[in-house]
């Protein structure tokens, strides 16, 4: 049962940072623009916000902290993410190129400053901010020990985005604009919706979540940034691609390459599987393969925004 | 078997106005990126050092072409394997593909160079060249899963090449540990001598450098890939498919065969870059973590500056090397050689945003959309020019959402 608990923790640590940076690929596809940038912001909001926790640490800490570094965090992925929305938009440039080099960009940028700033690439920050057990809601019997123990605010966070983007997205009147935008935005245009600037909500909510994404995956596992998430950012878009463009299917994905990437972090301490002399190697594959798989069956229906990666030209019928 | 005439049209440009003169003047958007990357670094540099940044870029720009024979030589085996990467990448995009899964055929290819290196000893005189081949077809073999998924089942290659990127390097981590490791260093076993590429009188010219046979290599793949792509029928075939897989069709291409043969050229191609560094008796070898291969990167950078043609491709990588190598001399000023990796970013961002300026002289000249694929030719310009069934435009939408 403490192994359960134990695994069913660190899923969340894993799984919660794809769910949010899969919404946020989510919501710039739905608008329709391809967004493979998603490392790169990642990278950046992680940077940045380390930053932040490095110096601001020395003024508080705690969950205060946390939450203002969370702010940093998708504020500059919102900054890098105009770079892409501007290219791609404005210029119609071609939205996986532009995406390439934002995902090169980042990573340079942020060992490049954190060298000329401290020496090292390495930012460390101290981690202040697990807490051992919330009030009332750990003592529930099997869901306490889970969620409610050993935890981070990241995780509720994180859900709270889920649940917020369910309903922004098909039930309000931005989400309904915005799907359009993605589906066929020459009929979103003639009923009045300016595409431009839904695009540029897309991909900015997207730089938003992603570079929150990239501080809450180096939060809870790590007490330094080394200038990579790991290729999360990659593996999100595959969470993205295998949920299948939905709110609650990528929820499914996140938890399933969570729980893949748990078990190859410590398949060590599982009896069972240590038993099985499985590489692990191949439970780090398993995640990329299975989105293979996937989309090797459904793609020929997938359900992809239609108009995605299409310029927006309004000469077009 | 005689070509319809649209096709015809359709790979030669139609008419010669002053505005398609300018959009043949690809170099210039090409230099455009270059300059605006440089200033960018300039002014990264600028803001964190003022002192020292005139010198450091300096350092960037003017040591390699200084420091005589053995920095030249230097410059040109930092080229080689980005040649051989940026061609595959450039292949790929001639023909309609976005290659970006690059990093992993190159690592499938210089695993299977290693594992020849290490284990082919009984090879002789061959084992180098055995070594390349069997790397050649490693790279190919490994692009041919998206092509193959492309072709038959829709798979956007972009996405499946990303997954193919990390199982590939996942995989050969494992492999290299399983088969050829190093444990006291995390890194692959040394090859013998005998399966490093001969140095084919490189180290006379440039002695003291690392540079070897490899660049050699590396131009014979230029000119091959030259001749494939503009004097073969197969070439013209493919790169008819990447122009409107619709139209090549209704000429009686095969298309679906077409796409994965690309794919594996290309892979091929940048399984060949990987044999050329791991092979190169430079001492370099396969270290085991978890991270990407930068060469296939920078493969499309390289690929972009070079416009996707080899002759381009091969300058596009002698640049990337030589800013390298004047990287490393900037340290002497205090700098951290990342600003290479800026610099280049910056470059592919700027081609990114230089095709709306080629679309824009287009649109200046013809008066017509600026909309353009990923070779800098116009889209609308293609539907006018195939007369045979254009796909109308919503139909073709739904086709492009659907690949994913």
């Amino acid at each position: 049962m403490e192994l359960l608990f134990f695994l069913v923790q660190k899923t969340m640590l894993f799984s919660i940072p794809l769910l949010v940076v899969a919404l946020g690929g989510m919501f710039s596809e739905r608008s329709g623009i391809v967004n493979i940038a998603l490392d790169g912001i990642m990278i950046f909001g992680a940077f940045c916000s380390v930053l932040f926790l490095n110096f601001a640490q020395h003024y508080m800490s705690g969950q205060v902290l946390l939450l203002l570094a969370i702010l940093v965090a998708g504020v500059s992925g919102i900054v890098i993410s105009l770079l892409h929305a501007y290219a791609s938009i404005n210029l119609n440039a071609d939205q996986v190129i532009s995406g390439t080099a934002i995902n090169l960009l980042a990573p340079a940028l942020a060992i490049y400053v954190a060298r000329m700033i401290q020496g090292v690439q390495q930012i460390t920050f101290n981690n202040t901010f697990r807490i051992p057990a919330v009030p009332v809601l750990s003592d529930i019997p099997i869901i306490g020990p889970m969620f409610f123990k050993q935890a981070y605010i990241t995780t509720y966070v994180g859900f709270a985005i889920l649940a917020a983007a369910v309903v922004i997205l098909y039930k309000t009147r931005f989400g309904l604009r915005l799907r359009a935008c993605g589906e066929h935005p020459q009929a979103a245009d003639s009923v009045g919706i300016n595409v431009y600037k839904m695009r540029y909500a897309g991909v900015m909510i997207s730089g938003f979540l992603g570079g929150l994404g990239g501080l809450i995956f180096v939060v809870p596992t790590s007490t330094e940034f080394n200038s990579t998430v790991s290729g999360y950012g990659f593996l999100a878009l595959a969470v993205m691609i295998f949920g299948n463009w939905k709110p609650l299917p990528i929820l499914g994905a996140a938890l399933f390459f969570g729980v893949m990437k748990t078990i190859a972090a410590a398949y060590s301490g599982i009896p069972w599987l240590l038993d099985l002399n499985i590489d692990s190697a191949f439970f780090k594959m398993t995640p990329y393969v299975a989105t293979m798989i996937v989309l090797a069956f459904t793609s020929k229906k997938s359900q992809a925004p239609r108009a995605e990666g299409i310029p927006y030209d309004k000469g077009q019928r | 078997m005689k070509k319809p005439v649209f096709l015809e049209k359709l790979l030669k440009p139609k008419d010669r106005t002053f505005g398609t003169v300018l959009l043949n003047l690809n170099l210039l958007s090409a230099l455009m990126a270059i300059v605006v990357g440089m200033l960018f670094g300039l002014i990264i540099m600028l803001i964190s050092n003022p002192s020292q940044a005139l010198g450091g870029f300096g350092a960037i720009i003017i040591s390699p072409i200084t420091g005589g024979p053995r920095v030249i030589g230097q410059v040109l085996y930092f080229a080689t394997p980005l040649i051989l990467t940026g061609l595959g990448v450039g292949f790929a995009f001639k023909t309609g593909l976005f290659n970006i899964g690059a990093s992993g055929q190159f690592t499938m290819g210089g695993y299977a160079a290693i594992m020849i290196g290490v284990y082919g000893g009984n090879l002789g005189g061959f084992q180098w060249v055995i070594g390349i081949l069997v790397a050649t077809v490693a790279g190919a073999a490994w692009a041919s899963i998206p092509g193959l998924l492309k072709a038959y089942a829709n798979v956007h290659e972009v996405i499946s090449s990303i997954m193919m990127n990390y199982i590939g390097m996942y995989l050969v981590n494992y492999l290299i540990r399983k088969t050829c490791y190093n444990s006291l260093k995390n890194e692959s076993l040394a090859v013998m001598p005998s399966a490093n590429i001969p140095k084919m009188g490189l180290n006379h010219i440039f002695p003291g450098s690392f540079v070897n046979g490899g660049f050699i290599i590396a131009l014979i793949a230029v000119a091959v890939v030259y001749i494939i792509l503009q004097k073969t029928t197969f070439g013209y075939e493919l790169k008819a498919v990447g122009y409107n897989k619709d139209a090549a069709k209704y000429a009686g291409i095969n298309e679906k065969k077409s796409i994965v043969y690309s794919m594996m050229i290309s892979g091929a191609l940048c399984g060949l870059g990987g044999a050329l560094i791991y092979l190169a008796g430079t001492g370099k070898q396969y270290t085991v973590v978890d991270i990407l291969a930068n060469e296939g990167f920078n493969g499309i950078v390289v690929a972009l500056l070079g416009l996707s043609h080899p002759i381009g491709v091969a300058l596009g990588a002698l640049f990337i090397g030589y800013i390298t190598v004047g990287g490393f001399n900037m340290q002497l000023y205090d700098f951290v050689p990342e600003i290479i990796n800026i610099i280049t970013a910056t470059i592919i961002y700027s081609a990114a945003c230089a095709l709306i300026f080629k679309g824009l002289f287009h649109k200046i000249f013809k008066k017509k959309s600026a909309a353009i694929d990923l070779n800098g030719h116009p889209i609308e310009n293609l539907r006018a020019v195939s007369d045979a069934p254009p796909p109308p435009e919503p139909q073709d939408q739904q086709k492009k959402g659907g690949e994913r």
